[in-house]
């Protein structure tokens, strides 16, 4: 049997098929994404002062690596121009130059995702360090060299550590609750210049230990949230396209008009995929 | 069997130049969604004393950029009536949605005075 309007317009839409699906699916992604981003309202508007990574301006930079949030907006950008041109090959017959974009394209995808687990490593091996005289610091714990991830006071209590080496950052990363403070020799490091200094805790003085995990804060569970999700799409969008690189040369061999069709709504997908990041990138890093 | 032998576009010279002309609109915004990104980060360090400008000026670049995207790459600018009323009824749901969601801030439980704090 065969399935019909894959090329030609359907009467009532004006639309093939498939066009009128992917519309319909992505109308239904914006009611995903338009859910996490009221959440993101909600959560930062009711965030108690101090709490909010530098709520007290409105301003939470810092805990972001914004030139690799940038570098990754423009590796995005750049894939969704090379889809259009892939789509615009194929409008030309020319399949061996839709690969090449098409592969690029790829290559951009698995470049962002590559750069996101590195930021997502980041923030797993950086911790929030309180101390039971109401002090805190943050920064990369230096445990014979490496720095692991997800620890905490557990941890280094079953190591039976007795000191923990700390790269602190200057200043701190992260705004605490009012009323916490900041130790005097992390202060005194800030007026020297530096930006890192190593710095040796008692582990009997430290009253918490985490990671820049979901847990920790409720920035950091709205931020993993919204960019993991766009980080699946971003995955399923190259699977498809990869597909459409690598195996899709018979299909279009034997039916190009269709396989045109289906380049778009896989282009349309990976627009949308890039249109999330347009409003997440300012909306996380930047706001 | 050559691939140019394909016509999947199929028209004739105007087809051509019309595809042409479209590349190029495409490169061009390109372009102008890496200044847009661009001056997105650039507008982060004016200082305009006022949190609601700041926000306002970050969405208003975002949302230009999300016009180009939508209206060139996803070709909405010449799509048809069925697309349109989808996204239409989209945006009613989504402004009902997210209205519901932000009226719910400050629906605290009965007898509570105060939201709780968590301390890291």
């Amino acid at each position: 049997m065969e399935i019909p309007y894959t090329v030609k317009p359907r009467p009532d839409t004006g639309l093939y098929n498939a066009k009128v699906g992917i519309w319909l699916f992505l109308a239904s992604e914006v009611m995903l994404f338009g859910a996490f981003f009221s959440a993101y309202i909600l959560l930062r508007v009711g965030a108690p002062e101090g709490f909010w990574p530098d709520v007290a301006t409105g301003w939470p930079h810092g805990l972001l690596n914004i030139p690799i949030g940038t570098f990754n907006t423009a590796v995005l950008i750049a894939s969704s121009v090379t889809v259009v041109m892939a789509w615009a090959a194929l409008k030309e017959n020319n399949f061996p130059k839709f690969q090449k974009f098409m592969v690029f394209t790829v290559a951009c995808a698995l470049g962002f995702l590559t750069i996101k687990t590195f930021e997502y490593n980041e923030k797993f091996t950086h911790y929030v360090i309180r101390m039971k005289d109401g002090s805190a610091v943050t920064g990369h714990l230096n445990i014979d060299g490496h720095s692991p991830r997800f620890w905490s006071l557990k941890d280094v209590e079953e190591k039976k550590l007795e000191a923990l080496k700390v790269e602190v950052d200057i200043p701190n990363k992260f705004r605490f609750p009012v009323g916490m403070k900041i130790p005097e020799a992390v202060h005194e490091a800030h007026k020297s210049g530096k930006h890192h200094e190593e710095k040796e805790f008692k582990v009997a003085d430290i009253a918490s230990l985490k990671a820049f995990v979901p847990a920790t804060a409720t920035f950091f569970a709205i931020y993993f949230t919204m960019t993991f999700l766009h980080g699946l799409h971003v995955l399923a969008g190259a699977l498809v396209l990869a597909y459409f690189a690598f195996l899709g040369r018979k299909f279009w061999q034997q039916h190009p008009e269709q396989f045109t069709n289906r380049i778009e709504v896989a282009g349309l997908f990976w627009h949308f995929v890039d249109l999330v990041w347009i409003f997440l990138f300012p909306v996380v890093y930047l706001l | 069997m050559s691939e140019s032998t394909h016509s999947a576009a199929a028209d004739g010279h105007g087809h051509e130049h019309d595809l042409a002309s479209h590349k190029k609109i495409y490169w061009a915004v390109g372009i102008a969604l890496l200044v847009g990104t661009a001056v997105t980060v650039l507008a982060r360090e004016w200082e305009f004393h006022s949190v609601a400008l700041t926000i306002t000026v970050a969405l208003f670049i975002a949302s230009i950029k999300a016009f180009l995207v939508a209206g060139y790459f996803m070709h909405l600018i010449s799509e048809k009536k069925t697309v349109f009323l989808t996204l239409l009824t989209t945006a009613v749901f989504f402004v009902g949605m997210v209205g519901l969601i932000l009226w719910s801030d400050g629906d605290l439980p009965r007898d509570s005075t105060k939201k709780t704090h968590y301390v890291p």
